[in-house]
């Protein structure tokens, strides 16, 4: 009984130090990867090319599933606000909810889940394919050719990418709230426009893009580098990274949110 | 000038409590090809990892050129790998890249040449390997012996001193093995390098290379030309060179004794 509880705690004990320990190398990667990052946009081609992939090729998921939040906020939101009369304000709660949270947290997801998990399984593979320990043969650090031009294109990406489902979810809301439902079309925009607010709604969502962007590039560049050179290790490595990213965004999002609204 | 461009003294190696080397002394002297062979798992592939700086030894040291390996900084130790080229088991080529920018990739990343001169160069390292006609296909597009041939090609893009190899003839038809025997041999004596290959191919290791070490148990068990060998009377190389089943290296993992293994009850 007494050997059992004992097992039990230093089964915990164990758990807790071993995160403690991966958050640790967690973050002294993310320090290296930022001291090695001058080369990698010296050659700037790298970074270009990374971007088209993680980021231009994100670009239909983001788009389609923009439009279709948009239209179901435009529905729901209008579905809501009738029954106070005030249906015109319709465009101001799409814009805001888009702009606010709808945006950047959404696109982070689906970002983690079309780019983090490509790059996970790119760079585990790299490495249970030995490329990195090629690399490293040849006096190349796989940080400066590998990981940094992925982390930069992610954080590039991230902001357009929120920005653009903004864009396409108010387009959304208008297709629904204008020409289906009838809403006042000169209500729906300067209404929007009277109430949306530079400095507090736009530049807060890009800023929460913007952290969202380091966090799910840098989780999928650390756990595809961190991941046991095996198909199991891959396939694990690819499963944290959808997990851990959306968690961490998630978390984040309260965080950041409850600084921004003081 | 030392007459031996890698020299390892007393090298012992290990991961936590299981020690893969203890105490292995070799020499590999310039323009030879040096071959070390050992059963699987016995640290071959390690100790071109520790000659590489990208393991460090527990106690001894390995000198690459003069210079103690485990002890150069980081930047030292880039300086020693443009020395070297290595040998992946399975070629480890780029896959997101051409073969022409397989190959390109350590000059492009080492030099300041021009396009037009790389180029030539890539052209130049692909033709002694035979490829020259493959240059625009992916790595996913070659088979075994031809991707070993590119990573050859790759390995000695910028005519290193020490070029390693690490099971050069793993998973290779009798033709691709001829092929790259052939080409270990020649690269060998056309760039003035010394070569070391690691490999467990008794036949065809012993008609190339110039001196063979013998790892079994963490230690070397036998050093000497392949003819020395071949004649050996120690039993573990007799066992190895004609490859029994069983010997000093036995058949069986270490076990309990089977017939009480087999009378334990299933669950105790």
């Amino acid at each position: 009984m007494l050997n059992r509880m004992i097992r039990f705690l230093r089964g915990i004990g164990h758990r807790a130090i071993d995160r403690i320990w991966r958050l640790g190398r967690a973050a002294r990667f993310f320090l290296t990867t930022l001291a090695l990052s001058g080369e990698s946009l010296r050659r700037i081609h790298l970074v270009i090319r990374e971007t088209y992939f993680t980021g231009v090729l994100s670009l239909i998921i983001i788009v389609v599933s923009a439009l279709f939040v948009g239209m179901v906020l435009g529905l729901q939101g209008y579905n809501t606000l009738q029954k106070y009369g005030s249906s015109d304000a319709i465009g101001v709660l799409v814009a805001l909810s888009l702009v606010r949270e709808l945006g950047p947290v959404v696109t982070a997801l689906l970002f983690a889940g079309r780019a983090g998990t490509a790059i996970t399984a790119e760079i585990g593979l790299m490495k249970a394919t030995e490329q990195l320990s090629a690399m490293e043969m040849m006096a190349v650090n796989p940080i400066a050719r590998v990981v940094a031009p992925r982390f930069w294109a992610g954080v590039i990406s991230m902001p357009l990418l929120a920005a653009l489902f903004s864009m396409i979810g108010v387009f959304g809301g208008y297709l629904v709230a204008v020409p289906l439902i009838g809403v006042d079309n000169g209500a729906f925009w300067s209404q929007m426009q009277s109430s949306v607010d530079f400095r507090e709604d736009i530049v807060n969502g890009v800023i929460k893009s913007c952290v969202f962007g380091v966090v799910c590039t840098v989780i999928a560049l650390f756990e595809g580098y961190d991941a046991p050179p095996t198909a199991e290790g891959v396939s694990h490595a690819t499963t944290r990274t959808v997990v851990n990213s959306s968690l961490a965004v998630l978390g984040l999002d309260f965080v950041l949110t409850s600084f921004m609204l003081n | 000038m030392n007459d031996n461009i890698v020299e390892i003294d007393n090298l012992s190696f290990g991961y936590g409590n299981r020690q893969l080397h203890k105490g292995i002394n070799m020499r590999f002297p310039r323009g030879k090809v040096v071959a070390i062979m050992g059963g699987s798992g016995s640290g071959k592939t390690t100790i071109l990892r520790l000659i590489g700086g990208q393991l460090k030894p527990t106690a001894g040291e390995v000198r690459v050129d003069g210079k103690v390996v485990h002890q150069q900084s980081r930047q030292e130790i880039y300086n020693l790998r443009r020395k070297m080229g290595m040998l992946f088991q399975f070629g480890a080529l780029f896959t997101d890249l051409s073969v022409f920018d397989n190959v390109a990739f350590p000059m492009r990343e080492h030099t300041n040449l021009q396009e037009s001169v790389i180029r030539d160069l890539v052209l130049l390292k692909l033709n002694a390997v035979g490829l020259r006609g493959a240059r625009d296909l992916m790595p996913s597009e070659l088979s075994g012996g031809m991707s070993r041939r590119v990573a050859l090609a790759r390995a000695v893009a910028l005519d290193p001193a020490i070029i390693m190899y690490d099971e050069p003839f793993a998973g290779l038809d009798p033709i691709s093995m001829g092929v790259i025997v052939n080409l270990i041999r020649n690269l060998n004596d056309a760039l003035g390098a010394t070569s070391i290959v690691v490999t467990h191919d008794v036949h065809e290791t012993f008609a190339f290379v110039d001196y063979i070490y013998f790892v079994s148990d963490g230690v070397v068990v036998a050093e000497g030309t392949p003819d020395d060998l071949r004649n050996s009377n120690l039993p573990f190389v007799h066992q190895f060179v004609y490859g029994e089943a069983d010997g000093p290296v036995p058949f069986h993992y270490a076990a309990p004794d089977y017939r009480r293994d087999l009378l334990r009850s299933t669950h105790a």
